[in-house]
């Protein structure tokens, strides 16, 4: 098998559904000619025209709603926020038009469209630049909100969503474009809304998404050096929520630890957090625990944000709370 | 009205044909239609007082030329989305008044099945992409319907509608840029009644005319008189001729008047009693009575039997609608999602 990295999966899953599907098209700023901010449209310029691979303005609220529109019209747009950070310029579209259209016109009207780019902290780039917006779309009802880890999920579950008849929010993580990994070649679907087990373990359960699969999954390895053994769920889809596959695993293991990036408040975390004491409370060995962003905005100095963003430390001192 | 914009010229330019006269039969439908209009909202209003019509209701009183105008140059497959004074946009387009009624009603037989209110119509089958509740938000929308009808190889326009204040939201300028720089075939119209809500025209949009807007895109613009339909329909086939033929953008300003408030619930603290007849007597629809009268295109015995008609249709509407019954309360989770029919369904009940 192949082995590519995030952002070559993400790049070959917009090439193959573009090649099947003429109405498929991608638009942002910087996609086509400066061949992506990212590089995850490279080469697709050359490959598709200028027609179906669009250099936007920076004009978030314009593209956006423009694109919306012609999903509307029957089209299936690919929408690249440069980092999910600007989609906020854009959110009534999203919110406001993307995800109520098909509702308030009764059914009338579908909205086929992919919003996707980077997210995420971790590189310095200060507040406004480090979002990890996915509660903020997953609190919409008729949004699903995908976050990937892998190279295999990134492909599979892009593919997935260009193939939806709905809106979808595909948040990548800008951390992990240079992540390698095996990716199966041409045909190769993620279910979505299906959470995977990347670890299997018996001590405790390790529920996190996007980045934050990749700490718990360090700390999960230094763990295991103690004799510790940690099973680690990725959630791949945020909404809708694989609830089956958390509840599997914590009745199994009794003791459950939340890590994601999000800021405290809300988070999707506090949901899964709210199901599992509702639905599994006799099975809980203890309370559900959980490591977030610390509730400030993102620092741009490195200690500073480092200590505000989930790391091993503190996913490790949570463990030992959990199993003490 | 103030002078015209220097963009002008270029809308003119551009025609490329002559707006064919219509027959008498056609005057008089324009003319049927105003009154339907006219009636169907008066008709609302009454519903609205009764309390059988909640939450916002925007009427369109005045204003009848423009929508009728407007649509009246279209083809039937080109595209129309306006804002959320929407009624005349669907009527005119063809939907069904009952439905209309029902829907302000909230019933299950209403053009949105209950679920959009009097903000959020919708008539897929007759190209009326809604009836949208935030000022402006439909600019983008509608942008992007001709850019799909241009993907498509189609040679089908869009009119997008907004009021006098949304030309003050970035999303409307965002998306004039877009259209102008990608050569798309719509015409942004801009129903000028000259109070965005309460706030007039002085008090809230620097530069006059509003067609100035388009000169920073250079975009043609073109302003038509909103009280005379003949006016309206003579600028828009020029705009939308421009549009259809040479895949171009303008921007049209119908300078207009509405006869209520804001919504029902608007006092109309903000302009007097003698402003509102004054400007009453100058009524597009009276104005186009006369004017078939003196063509003797219609007497006005004729033209009082079409206005009977128009009261009995509005009235068979209000009818309908309150016989109609409720959405079931399943229904609520219904129409959030389209079927999946490229992967599986994956997607939990709601009801869960």
């Amino acid at each position: 098998m192949p082995t590519l990295t995030y952002r070559e999966a993400l790049n070959q899953a917009l090439s193959e559904e573009m090649e099947r599907d003429e109405r498929v098209m991608l638009m942002g700023e910087e996609v086509a000619e400066y061949d992506g901010a990212y590089k995850v449209s490279e080469g697709l310029l050359k490959k598709f025209g200028p027609k179906r691979i669009i250099d936007t303005p920076i004009s978030e609220t314009g593209f956006s709603g423009l694109a919306v529109g012609a999903a509307m019209y029957g089209l299936r747009p690919i929408v690249e926020f440069m980092t999910w950070s600007f989609s906020l310029v854009a959110y009534d579209q999203i919110v406001n038009n993307a995800a109520q259209v098909r509702y308030m016109s009764g059914g009338q009207f579908s909205v086929p469209i992919v919003f996707r780019g980077s997210s995420g902290g971790g590189l310095q780039v200060g507040a406004t630049h480090s979002h990890t917006p996915e509660n903020w779309y997953a609190n919409v009802p008729a949004l699903t909100v995908i976050t990937p880890a892998f190279p295999d999920d990134a492909k599979g579950l892009l593919k997935s969503a260009i193939r939806s008849n709905n809106p979808v929010c595909f948040l990548e993580n800008e951390k992990l474009y240079g992540y390698k990994d095996d990716v199966p070649e041409g045909e190769y679907l993620t279910e979505i809304g299906k959470a995977r087990v990347r670890r299997e373990g018996s001590d405790f359960t390790i529920v996190s998404n996007s980045g934050s699969t990749h700490r718990a999954l360090n700390a999960a390895a230094k763990l295991a050096e103690e004799g510790i053994n940690a099973e680690v769920i990725d959630l791949r889809t945020i909404k809708p929520l694989d609830f089956d596959t958390i509840a599997a695993s914590v009745s199994r293991t009794n003791r459950l630890l939340i890590v994601e990036e999000n800021k405290p408040f809300a988070g999707w975390g506090a949901q899964v957090a709210y199901q599992v004491q509702r639905e599994l409370f006799d099975d809980l060995d203890a309370p559900v625990h959980r490591v977030t962003s610390l509730d400030v905005p993102q620092p741009y100095n490195g200690r500073l944000e480092q200590a505000v963003l989930p790391n091993e430390d503190r996913i490790i001192a949570a463990v030992r709370e959990l199993l003490a | 009205m103030p002078a015209a914009d220097p963009a002008v010229k270029n809308a003119k330019n551009n025609a490329s044909s002559r707006l064919p006269d219509l027959k008498p039969v056609e005057k008089i439908a324009l003319f049927r239609q105003m009154l339907i209009i006219r009636r169907f909202e008066e008709k609302a209003k009454q519903a609205f007082t009764q309390g059988k019509i909640k939450g916002f209701c925007h009427l369109y009183n005045g204003q009848e030329a423009v929508a009728v105008g407007t649509i009246s140059v279209l083809n039937e497959d080109d595209a129309v989305i306006t804002a959320y004074r929407d009624h005349a946009h669907a009527l005119t387009r063809g939907s069904d008044p009952n439905a209309c009624m029902a829907e302000l009603f909230g019933r299950i037989t209403g053009c949105s099945r209950g679920k959009g209110g009097s903000m959020h119509f919708f008539d897929a089958k007759r190209h009326f992409y809604g009836g949208h509740g935030i000022v402006g938000g439909q600019i983008p929308l509608g942008t992007g319907l001709a850019f799909a009808q241009k993907y498509l190889g189609t040679s089908r326009v869009t009119l997008a509608y907004m009021g006098d204040g949304a030309i003050n939201q970035g999303s409307v300028h965002e998306a004039m840029n877009l259209a102008a720089l990608w050569k798309l075939p719509v015409v942004y119209i801009i129903e000028n009644n000259e109070y965005s809500m309460g706030t007039s025209q002085a008090r809230s949009s620097a530069g006059d005319p509003l067609t100035k807007r388009a000169g920073a895109f250079d975009m043609a613009a073109i302003q038509a008189n909103g009280m005379d339909i003949d006016d309206v329909r003579a600028k828009t086939f020029e705009a939308v001729s421009l549009a259809r033929t040479e895949s171009l953008p303008t921007l049209m300003e119908i300078r207009t008047y509405r006869y209520f408030g804001h919504s029902m619930s608007d006092p109309g603290k903000y302009r007097s009693k003698e402003e509102i007849e004054a400007r009453r007597r100058n009524d597009p629809i009276e104005l186009y009575k006369a004017r078939l009268i003196e063509q003797k295109v219609a007497t006005e015995e004729s033209l009082n039997a079409i206005d009977e008609e128009a009261l009995a249709i509005a009235q068979a509407s209000y009818d309908f609608a309150d016989q109609s019954a409720d959405p079931e309360i399943e229904t609520v989770f219904e129409d959030i999602f389209a079927p999946e029919d490229q992967i599986a369904e994956f997607r939990p009940s709601p009801h869960g």
